[in-house]
Parts: structure tokens; sequence; C-alpha cells
């Protein structure tokens, strides 16, 4: 942990570059981030996130800043005993600005997370993508995720 | 997933060479380690050779180096330069895929290409190299 800036503790600072916990006026740069990668605008999706992610010791809601501006998010938390599975760390949701690639923002954040997941409990992080979400895959890959014991099933409702 | 054997080839080869960016190997050096057969092998780096990710350097000390790009050379890229590993599909004209059941089992089996498929595509010969010596790292720990 290093510097404080108006209240918020950097978990990481690098130059210009620093991560910390995200803050609800983080959220119009998270909606703008994701809906470049997404191409969905969802401001209340994460309004609703940040509320329920932003605020526990346990749930981990990151931004990383970079000159003063919001470029990239990460989101993970602590589950435990879901079909047997001891207290794991997740990722469920990243995005960086696509003008921010290519300078290791993600590889900062997803290590930060991972640091935060760890004193949190977790000697293990796990995430969950599309198999055809090849920019995720290959990233999460490059950091040294696998293939796990788990495999997702899903069936139609209707 | 069975690879066939020039796909292993292949796979040993450039990922021999792009672990050892700096060094020429010939063909007799990878099959030696590899247990490979070198006319085999050397058949092989041609079709690398033409797709660009060897190269030969003639002379002495001469043999073969990497010149691809790590970063953006995935497995499935490799494979497919050796074996028909196309999108899986249904209505391939299998025995039986007519029938209900031969329908089904279809779906299991592209279920498992499709695992299969993505996995090879998300790896890039620099992300297997880096996770091969943080594997070796970790053992040298006693935590792999």
């Amino acid at each position: 942990m290093s510097n404080k800036t108006n209240g918020e503790e950097y978990l990481f600072e690098l130059d210009e570059l620093v991560i910390r916990r995200a803050s609800a006026g983080d959220m119009s740069a998270v909606v703008d981030i994701d809906q470049l990668n997404t191409g969905i605008t969802k401001p209340e999706y994460w309004k609703d996130t940040f509320v329920r992610f932003g605020s526990r010791s346990d749930r981990f809601f990151l931004v990383a800043e970079d000159s003063g501006e919001v470029i990239a998010f990460i989101i993970g938390e602590m589950r435990a005993w879901e079909f047997g599975s001891p207290p794991c760390g997740w990722i469920f949701a990243m995005g960086v600005n696509p003008n921010a690639r290519l300078k290791k923002v993600g590889s900062h954040m997803f290590n930060v997370m991972c640091e935060c997941l760890n004193k949190a409990g977790a000697d293990k992080v796990r995430t969950m993508l599309a198999r055809d979400d090849n920019l995720n895959m290959a990233f999460f890959r490059s950091q040294g995720m696998m293939g796990g014991p788990f495999i997702e099933l899903e069936m139609p409702l209707d | 997933m069975k690879l066939q054997k020039a796909t292993r080839c292949a796979l040993f080869a450039v990922l021999e060479l792009a672990n050892n960016p700096e060094t020429q190997l010939s063909a007799t050096d990878i099959a030696d380690k590899y247990n490979i057969s070198a006319n085999h092998l050397a058949k092989v780096l041609r079709d690398l050779g033409r797709a660009g990710l060897v190269e030969s350097v003639r002379g002495a000390g001469g043999g073969y180096r990497f010149c691809g790009n790590s970063k953006r050379t995935t497995l499935y890229d490799l494979v497919l330069l050796f074996e028909d590993v196309g999108e899986a599909q249904q209505g391939d004209g299998d025995d039986g895929e007519h029938t209900e059941v031969g329908a089904a089992l279809g779906r299991i089996l592209n279920e498992i290409d499709e695992i299969a498929i993505a996995t090879l595509r998300s790896i890039t010969i620099a992300t297997l190299l880096k996770t091969m010596h943080w594997h070796a790292e970790r053992e040298s720990r006693g935590v792999a």
C-alpha cells in the first residue's frame, strides 16, 4: 500500500499509473470503458455492481488511473464451498480502455487483484469466459491461468 | 485430442527454437532431444519455413532459428498448418448422424472439439514458454 490522494489508498503506483479501489464517481468512466469493449451501455448495472462490490472487505472493485484518467477496471471476490470448492478468489469482470492496451495495465491490475485475494485468504484464483472471447482468454492464459477442475454447464429455460 | 506426428514435431521444433531465439539448432539437434525422426522433422521444418515461422542459417554453426512472432502465433495456428481442425461442425457426414442418437452424440463430440480449439487458440508460443518457466520455477521451490 502506498500514497493516498483524496482519501483513496493506492494499491499500486508506477509513474503516472495508479491502481486503487473504485469510488462511486468512477462509475461513468467504467460504463464508458465497458461500452467501448462490449458495445453495450449499462449504467444501472455498474451502479448496482458498485453498491454490491465497492465496499466490502472480501470484494474488490479496482480501477487503474493514468494521469488522473480512469482507464481500466477489474472486479473480484472471495467465494467458498460452491459444490465443494474451498475458499477461492474469483475475477468476474475486467475492462481496459482499448487506447490503453499493450501497456501492461491489465497485467498490473491482475497482479494487484491476486494480491488482494491472497490477503483475503485465497490460494487460487478463477474466472469464467466465453469460449470465443479470445482476447480475454489469451490475456488470462498469459498471466498463467489454465483450465481448472470445474466445468461450466448450462441449459435453456424456455 | 490426439495430434498427428508431424504436428507434434512442429510444436517441439517451434517451441524449442523460440525458447532459444539466439541459438541456431540443426534438425538433428532437435530430433535427438525429442526422440523423433530427423528426416521427418526436416520435412516439417521446411513447411514451417514456408509459413514464416523458422528460417535456416547456412554455414558453420548454421541451423534453424525461430523468426515468427511468438506473442501473436498460437498453438492453434501451428496445429492448423498440419491438421484439418477447422471449426467443429455437425453434418460432416459421419455414420449415423442422421439419427437422434447420432445427432446427440455429435453435439457432445462438437462440445469437446470446441473446448480443445478454444484452448489452442488462447495459448501463444510466448505464453506456453512463460508458463513452462513458471512451472519449472515453482517446481524448484517445491510448490508445483
